[in-house]
């Protein structure tokens, strides 16, 4: 991966960009069920911002912000999540992933189910895509560089 | 009169000819960079496509997938490999514009199975679709019907997406995440102390 280290207008206008991205990223998830976007499109604007971060300042910079450990755990804590609002409806005498039971009300309880999966959606694919996209660019750093000390490893 | 030509289906059609021509140039581009960029523009029309369908959900996920981060990954991809796409050999271009011309042809031929676009009477209209239209805002309350079918009506398939999602992850971390930099080290552990020998 090319490191722009140099590159000011980029630097600058990457800088003035990101907060921007990550919270259109927020709205999309929070408001998918008011308007278009959920959790996996959030999900991916949110990995985006990321992207041009380490795109921009260097994958290793982008590694000290989210450790490879982090975005592996938020991987599994998504799909757990998801998972765990079904095993808690179950527990609550209702189906799988059934949220009316949720809430006191059938509608606030799937309010609050479809927050949390689309929550559990959104963390996964968020992480998955920075976990791939740190795979192939530390493969091509290393390929270019064998001595760079970026290092992807939880130890 | 003016606006009239901007019809939906004129505009359809001028988006389906730009999906083509992009996907011809992509064919025959031989420079992978541009072919990687080529297929980000074919995401985005793709997007534009399914904005004028009405599906702003799908075009969502077309423009931040396909147009955003997928095009970043490729472009990752190209910097481990070659950015030249390799010569074909005549007779396995001519193998391959075969196949390829026998399954186009069967796709169209079973295309006039389909009920033809826009017609009211399509399966996709009826079967369960007029429940979730009809009930959705008393069962989940929610204004948007496609968050509803995706989370709640259908949040099995949804459960199922993600999984698949971290399933490739896991799969990408299996395969180039970890061994590759230990082999990288040991390398150049291998090249210093080999360099001090001479």
């Amino acid at each position: 991966m090319i490191v722009m280290r140099s590159k000011l207008i980029l630097r600058v206008v990457s800088k003035l960009l990101i907060p921007f991205i990550l919270l259109f990223g927020l709205y999309v998830q929070w408001h998918g069920d008011f308007g278009p976007g959920g959790g996996f499109q959030a999900g991916v604007i949110f990995a985006a911002a990321f992207m041009l971060y380490g795109i921009i300042f260097g994958l290793g910079t982008l590694r000290e912000v989210l450790p490879a450990w982090l975005t592996r755990s938020l991987m599994s804590i998504g799909v757990l999540l998801y998972a765990g609002v079904g095993v808690v409806t179950m527990l609550r005498g209702a189906h799988f992933l059934g949220y009316d039971v949720l809430a006191s009300t059938p509608t606030g309880g799937q309010h609050v189910g479809i927050l949390l999966v689309e929550a559990g959606v959104g963390i996964t694919v968020f992480s998955a895509i920075i976990t791939i996209f740190c795979a192939f660019a530390g493969r091509a750093a290393a390929d270019v560089n064998p001595s760079d000390d970026y290092i992807d490893e939880a130890e | 009169m003016s606006l009239e030509i901007l019809s939906s289906d004129f505009l359809d059609a001028v988006m389906l000819l730009f999906m083509a021509v992009t996907a011809l140039a992509i064919a025959r581009i031989r420079n992978l960079f541009a072919v990687v960029m080529l297929s980000g523009i074919y995401s985005l029309l793709g997007a534009t496509l399914y904005v004028i369908l009405d599906a702003v959900d799908v075009a969502f996920t077309e423009a931040a997938v396909g147009a955003g981060a997928s095009t970043v990954l490729m472009i990752g991809t190209l910097g481990l490999t070659s950015a030249r796409e390799n010569v074909t050999p005549n007779i396995k271009a001519i193998k391959g514009f075969v196949i390829c011309s026998l399954v186009g042809a069967a796709l169209v031929y079973a295309s006039f199975d389909m009920p033809s676009y826009g017609d009211p009477e399509a399966p996709i209209h009826h079967h369960v679709v007029p429940r979730y239209l009809n009930e959705s805002a008393s069962e989940i309350g929610l204004p948007n019907v496609v968050t509803s079918v995706l989370a709640s009506y259908r949040g099995y398939d949804t459960m199922g997406e993600a999984f698949v999602i971290f399933t490739a992850a896991a799969g990408v971390i299996t395969i180039i995440g970890r061994s590759r930099r230990r082999r990288t080290k040991k390398d150049t552990v291998d090249k210093k102390s080999g360099g001090s020998e001479a």
